[in-house]
């Protein structure tokens, strides 16, 4: 139900508690995922609403393509299936990890348009004109990333499930906060969690990035 | 005999430093696999239709419009009607289809009619004072939780008999695990009595009542008494790898299996028996683990569950992995235990009596008391507890099983009396070391160290007087002990004539760094570089090597490692000694090379070395035994103390832990590195338990209300503060062996944290999580409030 809508990662701090509250940039299914009892043909369908005139794709599957860590990948699906599972079901790209599925923990983060989102969020059919980049994109040939050579460095992975999210997450918010405060850390690292307590580690690799400059 | 003891400081190249973990790498580039990320070919996706009610008896189960649906391959009734069930979310329907879209549509349309029953989800409540002597079977956690003798644990396993199967897989397991053989015999001979409403009786149960010494006594003589309320609630293990896994028949008798386990090598006899199949037709497979932290030993239905989907499915690789929802519902919870206490000192701070009235739940079973008093063996004591059963959803061991719990309630009440007594806790603990048992020394020389690294003793100020406008400041402390020795264990080592190394082991790595110490321990001992060990774990057809459980997985592979690539080397020294014209004892591995030991420049590379091999590799075994063989590589019992540093805001019930400060003992440190990662993670996760944790369930509907992540408040980056870790390491130390890690420094943030917040605020706040309502209510209730 929740995946009916795309969040845009944007952390704001709940008053003094520190839950981040997601920015939820809400744009609904044109075509609620509930009626998927009405068999409609393949392709899209034009219907008036509100004396617009809209495209309907589905419910059945769809063709759909995207442009994934600079290649084009195509898959045919149903409108209801996430981006985050169409990455992961469909292309093996299983660096971004399902976790909660429902935008609050950060493990599926990727980019879009350069921007961390929440790839359990975002459905597929709405993410095929976007630049999407995943971990995968982030090592060259043998070399990690530098933001990468910094989570080893500091051990800020233990089991790593957490991992791939916090290192999009870290390496888009180090481009756009080359030498953060304290407080930008906490606000901008907000959306992501581990059990396994590998906060400090973090901290440290960005203290690293800060040091040599991100 | 072989030299196999653990070579001393002066001869360690890699043992005791800062080792990168080994698969990091692997794991931030997103390539490191998990039982989640594997797709067989063909593999359906399975989904589990789950109870909704928390007490419930199942009346009928309809599929067949399920079945209509294109698509759905096989669907398999989990639980028959006529079945009762004990708590929500409990499996009933399991389906498997193409996809996972088809496989919801599925479950959507499956009928199942429910008889409510009347459930109970509460436990913090004081228990009436009636409660029985308890009848219910025992769980296997039930008697792992049984704080009694041994002889009288089997005589309570003979009388309320078992709710499991004593099969010989349960059986051999249990012995791994160390439990006492007259337990192990009274659990084979025990009544299998299921759970049911019949056999369970009473919600409230007596467990234990214990007496030590004249506690009635004691009280009259006692010159400060303090009483309390203490105590946790149920929290999950929101392991972020759910729980699930890949079952395929490649062939009609023959079971593969990924699995997020915490176990490769004991899951094939655990499958054996509900599927009919032997476990030497089964394999286990898993490359990386998303966490674990005492919920992924056994094999629970929805496993068997897509075992039986593959196999009508005509052995397709079926996928069940648990949603968010059912992972935090069903998936894993800690026993709850609550605890009225009364303990009473001489003016001087010499503890004389402990007095408690516990209580706490581990599900429909019930549970049994956690050790109290924690650690301190008061001389007087008076204890019972009562087990609440009820349908909050089966308890799970959970990372040091009963012991935060157990140091919440002891160290808790201490302070109180330290506060009593005007006395800085710090002074209490002290005083009475020597009533803490073996590690005594120990915690006396870490108190001291915490407390330099704390600044305890230029900070401390008595309750509630550390205030600047709303804001109040406090420390607290906690000791905690933990065994940690090392299981059986068997480790092959090859070494090929090329000069390439590999190693294969059926243990797993849980993010703890077992891939590290295994490879740093065998780099060390063949004295070539870590790159060049190719390590395989996590599969049963490897020589099987444990559980990783109780913090013994350390111990455990760093022998058998090492006994592996010490008997390996050997048999490459009689070679080379030949060369080399020395006997073999007068070899040794450094740097690369194999050399004579009094004359470095008498030498061959490694490589050349191993080509004396011939054409034929050498594979040897090491074997980690279950008892003590000389020399002892690992060890047990290791003691550790924290201290916490809080800043609670008076006004809106925040509390921010500022800094925290941890002295762990653990033997000799294979790793420093993931060693403290370890220690670290622990702070964090008990940062979460104290603060935030909770499984808060529904009164009304019996159901858990925030199974998600966004309600089921895990910590964040945002709530880390300065943490500081430091090892007791050097001599009295290393030569204690490998003891384990992952469980002990878990065990105090919450007593610590908590203890903090009564000294800041002046009041103690009852039960964990210190959330801002219960702090505004303490202070509310605080005398002169
Ligand atoms: S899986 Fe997407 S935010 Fe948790
Ligand atoms: S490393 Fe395990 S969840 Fe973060």
């Amino acid at each position: 139900m929740l995946k009916r809508r795309s969040f845009v990662k944007k952390n704001i701090l709940l008053n003094n508690q520190t839950n981040p509250l997601t920015f939820r940039d809400v744009t609904f299914l044109k075509f609620p995922a509930s009626h998927w009892r009405y068999r409609i043909v393949v392709g899209p369908q034009v219907i008036t609403v509100a004396g617009k005139e809209v495209l309907v794709h589905g419910p059945g599957k769809v063709p759909m393509q995207f442009t994934i860590n600079h290649k084009k990948y195509k898959a045919c699906l149903e409108p209801r299936v996430t981006l985050l599972d169409t990455l992961r079901d469909q292309f093996g790209l299983t660096g971004a990890k399902r976790v909660c599925d429902r935008a609050e923990c950060g493990a599926c983060t990727v980019l879009m348009n350069k921007k961390a989102m929440y790839a359990c969020s975002v459905l597929a059919i709405e993410a095929q004109a976007a630049e999407i980049l995943t971990v995968e994109s982030l090592m060259r040939e043998n070399t990690l990333h530098p933001v990468q050579q910094a989570f080893v460095d500091n051990d800020a992975s233990q089991c790593g499930f957490c991992t791939p999210g916090f290192v999009v997450a870290c390496s888009v918010f180090l481009d756009e906060h080359p030498s953060p405060t304290p407080e930008d850390i906490r606000r901008g690292l907000a959306g992501n969690f581990c059990r396994c307590g590998t906060y400090d580690g973090i901290k440290k690799a960005i203290a690293q990035r800060m040091q040599r400059g991100a | 005999m072989p030299d196999y003891a653990w070579p001393d400081t002066e001869h360690r190249t890699l043992i005791g430093k800062r080792i990168p973990r080994v698969d990091s790498p692997a794991k931030v580039s997103g390539q490191a696999k998990y039982t989640y990320d594997v797709r067989r070919p063909g593999m359906l996706y399975g989904k589990v239709l789950r109870c909704p009610y928390a007490h419930a008896k199942i009346i009928s189960v309809d599929t067949s419009a399920a079945q209509k649906i294109p698509g759905v391959k096989a669907i398999h009734i989990v639980q028959q009607p006529g079945s009762t069930i004990f708590w929500a979310g409990d499996d009933v329907v399991a389906i498997a289809a193409v996809d996972e879209p088809t496989a919801e549509d599925a479950a959507r349309v499956v009928k199942i009619e429910y008889q409510k029953l009347p459930h109970f989800v509460s436990d913090a409540e004081p228990p009436p004072n009636v409660a029985e002597p308890a009848v219910g079977p025992l769980s296997q956690i039930d008697i792992w939780d049984l704080e009694l003798p041994e002889e009288q644990i089997a005589a309570e396993v003979r009388r309320r008999g078992v709710s499991f199967r004593a099969t010989q897989a349960v059986l051999a397991q249990l012995r791994r695990f160390r439990m006492p053989e007259v337990i192990v015999d009274a659990i084979a001979r025990a009544p299998y009595r299921p759970l049911t409403d019949e056999t369970s009786g009473s919600l409230y149960q007596r467990v234990a009542t214990e007496t030590k010494g004249d506690p009635d006594k004691a009280l009259v003589e006692a010159e400060v008494v303090s009483e309390g309320l203490y105590g946790c609630s149920v929290i999950t293990h929101c392991c972020l790898e759910s729980h699930g896994s890949i079952m395929e028949w490649p062939e009609r008798n023959q079971l593969f299996s990924y699995m997020s386990t915490q176990g490769v090598s004991a899951i094939g006899a655990q499958l054996a028996d509900p599927l009919n199949v032997p476990a030497a037709n089964i394999r286990v497979h898993q490359d990386h683990i998303g966490g674990g932290f005492g919920s992924k030993f056994a094999v629970d239905r929805w496993h068997v569950a897509a075992a039986h989907l593959s196999r009508k499915a005509g052995g397709q690789p079926v996928r069940i992995m648990l949603e968010r929802d059912a992972e935090l519902e069903v998936a894993g919870a800690r026993p709850s235990a609550y605890a009225r206490v009364r303990v009473a000192a001489k003016r001087d701070g010499t503890i004389t009596t402990w007095e408690s009235r516990s209580w706490g739940t581990g599900g429909p079973g019930g549970g049994g008391m956690v050790p109290l008093p924690y650690i301190f063996d008061v001389p007087n004591q008076r204890k019972e507890h009562i087990a609440v059963r009820n349908n909050i959803g089966p308890g799970r061991a959970w990372r040091a099983p009963s012991h935060p719990q157990a140091a919440v309630i002891t160290m808790g009440a201490l302070n109180d009396l330290a506060a009593k007594l005007d006395m800085d806790p710090l002074d209490l603990w002290m005083k009475n070391l020597d009533i803490a048992g073996q590690r005594k020394e120990t915690f006396r020389e870490e108190l001291g160290i915490a407390a330099e690294l704390m600044e305890w003793k230029q900070k401390w100020q008595p309750r509630g007087q550390n205030k600047f406008g709303s804001l109040a400041r406090g420390l607290g402390l906690s000791i905690h002990l933990w065994g940690g020795r090392g299981h059986a264990s068997d480790c092959d080592l090859t070494i090929h004539p090329d000069g390439s190394v590999d190693i294969k082991m059926g243990t797993q790595d849980l993010g703890t760094g077992t891939r590290t110490v295994i490879s740093v321990v065998a780099a060390e001992t063949l004295g070539i570089p870590i790159s060049a060990i190719n390590l395989q774990i996590g599969d049963s057809q490897f020589p099987s090597s444990g559980v990783s459980g109780g913090s013994s997985s350390v111990g455990a592979v760093s022998a058998s490692t090492r006994r592996a690539a010490i008997d390996a080397r050997d048999v490459l020294f009689s070679k080379v000694g030949l060369v080399l014209n020395v006997p073999p004892d007068q070899l040794e591995c450094v740097n690369g090379t194999v050399r004579v030991k009094n004359n470095p420049n008498n030498s061959l590379s490694w490589k050349q070395a191993c080509s004396k091999l011939g054409v034929m590799p050498i594979t040897v075994r090491g074997r980690n035994p279950n008892t003590v063989k000389p020399p002892d590589l690992t060890g047990s019992g290791v003691g550790g103390v924290q201290m916490a540093e809080v800043e609670v805001d008076i006004e809106t019930g925040v509390v921010k832990v500022k800094k925290m400060v941890a002295v762990q003992d653990c033997g000799l440190i294979i790793d420093l590195k993931t060693a403290e990662s370890q220690c670290l993670g622990a702070l964090i996760m008990g940062i979460s338990y104290a603060l935030f944790e909770e499984k808060i369930m529904d009164l009304t509907s019996g159901r858990m209300l925030n199974a998600n992540m966004q309600f089921y408040r895990l910590a964040g980056l945002a709530d880390i503060p300065e943490l500081v870790v430091h090892f007791m390491t050097g001599k009295g130390y290393d030569e204690r062996g490998v003891i384990g890690l992952g469980e002990p420094p878990v065990i105090s943030p919450g007593a610590a944290i908590s203890t903090a917040v009564a000294n800041a605020i002046g009041v103690s706040v009852p039960f964990l999580p210190l959330t801002p309502n219960r702090v505004l209510d303490a202070l509310a209730r605080k005398p002169g409030a």
